[in-house]
């Protein structure tokens, strides 16, 4: 539709002008009058103020070493390999009175390469035990890129940080799921 | 007059003084104001928040890690030219300056042909930035500075003939005769806000100010600097000190062509309702014109964070199809006018 | 736009012959080097112009410097582990890369993922496409040289990644999609929040348009400039936005069912006849709205039911080759898969859109000033990842 010229340069001084109002003067009713671009900004000042990720964020994987059996699935699916598991057998005590002695598997080393890591989240997947798991935390960069390897301990204490499985959306079939804690 | 005498050095070192704070004032304000904040805000950010509360001391950080910086010339740049170019381009801002009235008796030199001085200092700065485009040794420089000396030539005309206008309403090219014809005058017998010649030369106004924004190598018309297509044009091989003193001089420019503009169309150093010619004008008079000069300038800065950019040849055609020739039919009708009452 | 042989003819001898005119004179050229770091290229595109003055007289873009050998990499990964690498390939478009690969394994396979998959998947492909083209639509504006649009772009961007996220736990790599179905299922609220979201995109859509599309100086920037006729842009093999705004009317979504909810809303696939920067800029605007408008619609009737077909826990694809493309965010994109019934395919090949869209670059620039490349290059709208691979 023609229509005369400068209508579109005076309307684009309109939405800058708007958006600037809209950033200084956020609040409302009388409150409207004091400027506070803090609350209208939509940028968050990060070391001082914190945005909170969707509990379902892949920020940091945590291991849960009990339920580790040292069967190398997920270190065998990971797409770049980042993953170094070292396991030995051991004896156990039966678990009933007068049984043989159980040989199960002790994890030696758990290590995963955060600076290979590409976040792809197979390895939780394929995990059979639920002995890994998603932390949306995200605040672990380091100086050296050698201390990106957090090893089992580390990886362990992820365990703390990790938020309860959402329930699903209406119509949807798949089994809820629980932390073990 | 002032009532102390001063020995000849003690005048110039108070003017050397003075010429810098006028210089840096303004630009420091503005930048810190407009472009660090006004224009945050525009894009629903908050611009930096570190330094200081809210930022403000911003400018002194910047400043700091400026002077830091290793000063690098390259390898195949004409090295003299190369660092005696941002001298020019901020030495012409501080010329202009000189020119601009702050009070009745502020003023750095009362010069009869004012406006002419003005606007002839304010262009020289284009053999700064041809000079910094020539001797980068660079081929995205060279294009920048050819482009800024294209533009600059074009838009100097409209900016002469825009203040043509009120140079024949007011009778004089002194900037204080300007003022004050400014404040005496009366619209139609009605004198209580005086007469800015924003009212009357309203035409004249409106090209000073776009050819204002092309003069400063703002968006829309900053082909010259052009980030996304010539990596800042000609101020590409420039860092540290000098790329700060061309930028000092970028935005002091800004500062000097709203204060030329306030001077002429806004009733300069004046507000109405005051005594233009009481002594405490003197002290009164600067920071109104501070305050004008921050009002357009943050005109300049919200056109210049809204719009797109011209292409060269359709800014050379805009100039010289459309804003020469309403200017010029501008001035005859003030010519016209004037005769007529 | 139908254009005659003749039409075409008199374009190109107009444009060569601007070319020329300041060879005549004998003023001396110059080669300008666009890149490979130059803000307008937005990644490694090297783009070598010869300019006469700030004329064009040829140009030529020359790629690789981001090559990432993906479709090498792919034949020593399993198939699950190949939806993390294509992710970032189109690293805006994010999830709608994996959809073409998984659809080929399906195909393979003889899989059909469930309903319910199938729609959330058409819903994420829709909401990749708002989250690519989006950035375009404010990236546009920085190449012309207005700063604003770009910071408006990237915040209502950041509302539909975080809708991602809060589903696929990536904002930019999702990798959710798996032969048979998806990873997981949508938590409780998000169909809510979905749509507010929406809402925020159609409310993008609209002061773009106020801030660039009815801005003269945008019009006087972008009309005319770059003008790919229908035949030329069919020659070249342009695909997705760039071919409609030719006026083509092909869109795969509609034109090539593969299983996807697209048919099963209603919806409209925009052109333009003009073929020019402007009509680019506008097509795309209009889809980023038609894909908003998409999603409202799927997100009201999501069949209920599983996410996720019945697989084996090992895949192993049988033998065989299959080639599925979808109409991704810059275009159609494909993967050819060969699998020999091994855990990873045997040869993979992967066409995307960019490679294609950036070849007409030689053609249209002829003639055209220094800033009408950016202008060109900005509206055909690659992502050098995709261009490269």
């Amino acid at each position: 539709m023609p229509q005369p010229k400068g209508i579109g340069l005076v309307k684009g001084l309109g939405v800058t002008l708007k958006e600037m109002g809209r950033t200084m003067f956020p609040r409302q009713g009388v409150m409207k009058l004091v400027p506070s671009p803090t609350q209208g900004a939509v940028t968050v000042q990060y070391p001082h103020e914190k945005e909170a990720p969707a509990p379902r964020a892949r920020g940091v994987i945590a291991l849960k070493e009990e339920n580790c059996t040292v069967c190398m699935l997920c270190a065998r699916s990971c797409p770049d390999w980042c993953i170094y598991i070292e396991g030995h057998k051991e004896k156990a005590p039966p678990r009933r009175a007068g049984g043989k002695p159980r040989t199960v598997s002790a994890l030696d080393r758990f290590d995963i390469d955060y600076a290979l890591c590409m976040y792809c989240g197979i390895c939780v997947e394929v995990c059979p035990f639920d002995a890994l798991f998603w932390s949306p935390e995200y605040e672990y960069s380091e100086l050296r890129i050698a201390d990106l390897l957090h090893d089992k301990e580390r990886l362990g204490e992820w365990m703390e940080t990790v938020p309860d499985f959402e329930p699903y959306e209406a119509g949807s079939e798949a089994k809820p799921r629980k932390v073990p804690r | 007059m002032l009532s102390v005498e001063l020995a000849y050095w003690q005048q110039t070192l108070l003017r050397t003084v003075g010429v810098l704070a006028a210089v840096l004032l303004p630009a420091g304000a503005l930048v810190q104001l407009f472009l660090f904040k006004a224009v945050s805000f525009m894009q629903s950010r908050l611009g930096p928040m570190e330094a200081g509360p809210h930022g403000s001391l911003q400018l002194f950080a910047e400043v700091g890690k400026w002077i830091q910086k290793e000063d690098i010339v390259p390898d195949r740049a004409d090295a003299r030219l190369f660092k005696l170019a941002p001298y020019l381009v901020v030495g012409t801002v501080l010329l202009v300056y000189l020119a601009i009235p702050f009070g009745p008796d502020a003023v750095f030199a009362d010069l009869e042909g004012g406006i002419f001085y003005a606007l002839a200092a304010s262009s020289v700065s284009v053999i700064g930035v041809l000079i910094a485009g020539w001797a980068s040794a660079n081929k995205y420089s060279l294009l920048g500075g050819l482009r800024a000396a294209g533009q600059l030539i074009a838009y100097e005309l409209p900016l002469v003939l825009a203040v043509m206008g009120v140079v024949i309403q007011a009778g004089t090219l002194n900037l204080q005769r300007i003022v004050t014809a400014q404040a005496d005058g009366s619209i139609f017998g009605f004198g209580a806000i005086g007469l800015p010649f924003a009212i009357t030369q309203i035409v004249g106004f409106v090209v000073f100010l776009i050819a204002m924004q092309a003069e400063l190598t703002q968006t829309p018309f900053d082909m010259p600097v052009a980030e996304s297509e010539l990596v800042t044009g000609f101020m590409t091989e420039y860092s540290g000190m000098r790329f700060l003193l061309f930028f000092i001089g970028e935005f002091a420019a800004v500062g000097a062509l709203s204060a030329v503009a306030a001077t002429l169309f806004l009733g300069g150093w004046y507000f109405p309702g005051l005594d233009h010619d009481a002594n405490y004008m003197n002290v009164l008079g600067p920071i109104i014109l501070l305050a004008k000069i921050l009002l357009l300038s943050f005109v300049v800065f919200w056109v210049r964070f809204t719009y797109p950019r011209f292409r060269e040849d359709q800014l050379q055609k805009f100039a010289w199809t459309v804003l020469i020739p309403i200017s010029l039919l501008n001035i005859v009708g003030t010519m016209i006018l004037k005769v007529a009452f | 736009m139908t254009v005659t042989e003749s039409q075409k003819l008199a374009y190109v001898a107009g444009q060569a012959a601007e070319a020329r005119v300041n060879l005549e004179i004998e003023t001396e050229g110059m080669t300008l080097n666009l890149g490979p770091q130059h803000p307008a290229t937005h990644g490694t595109l090297r783009i070598v112009a010869k300019l006469d003055g700030e004329q064009v007289v040829a140009c030529e873009p020359i790629m690789g410097y981001m090559h990432r050998g993906y479709e090498k990499l792919t034949e020593v990964r399993t198939y699950p582990q190949v939806t993390t690498l294509v992710n970032r390939i189109d690293w805006l478009g994010h999830f709608a890369n994996e959809v073409p690969f998984i659809l080929a394994a399906e195909t393979l396979m003889d899989i059909e993922a469930p309903p319910r998959a199938q729609w959330i998947r058409t819903i994420f492909f829709e909401m990749a496409r708002i989250a690519n083209i989006t950035l375009f639509l404010g990236d546009m504006g920085v190449q012309l040289g207005a700063l604003t649009p770009v910071f408006y772009a990237f915040r209502d961007r950041e509302y539909v990644l975080n809708q991602m996220e809060a589903v696929t736990g990536g904002r930019f790599h999702p990798n959710f999609d798996r032969i048979g179905g998806l990873r997981d299922d949508l938590p409780k609220g998000w169909i809510a929040d979905t749509k507010a979201v929406m809402d925020k995109v159609r409310n993008f859509c609209d002061v773009m348009e106020d801030l660039l599309v009815g801005n003269e100086i945008f019009d006087s920037r972008t009309r005319g400039i770059g003008v790919i006729p229908a035949e030329v842009a069919l020659g070249f093999g342009l695909t997705g936005a760039n071919l409609r705004a030719s006026g083509v009317d092909w869109d795969l979504r509609r034109d090539q069912p593969v299983g996807l909810a697209w048919n099963e809303v209603d919806w409209k696939v925009w052109t333009h006849p003009d073929g020019d920067s402007f009509a680019r800029y506008w097509v795309r605007l209009q889809e980023t709205r038609e894909a908003a408008h998409i999603i409202d619609q799927l997100l009201d009737n999501i069949p209920a039911g599983p996410v996720m077909a019945k697989v084996p826990r090992i895949i192993k694809v049988p033998e065989g080759e299959a080639w599925v493309s979808t109409e991704n965010p810059l275009g159609e994109m494909g993967y050819y898969i060969v699998s020999k019934g091994d855990l990873g395919p045997f040869r993979c090949k992967i066409k995307s859109a960019s490679f294609n869209n950036i070849s007409v670059v030689p053609w249209v620039t002829r003639g055209v000033y220094v800033p009408d490349v950016i202008t060109i290059l900005a509206s055909l709208y690659f992502i050098l990842g995709d261009i490269d691979r």
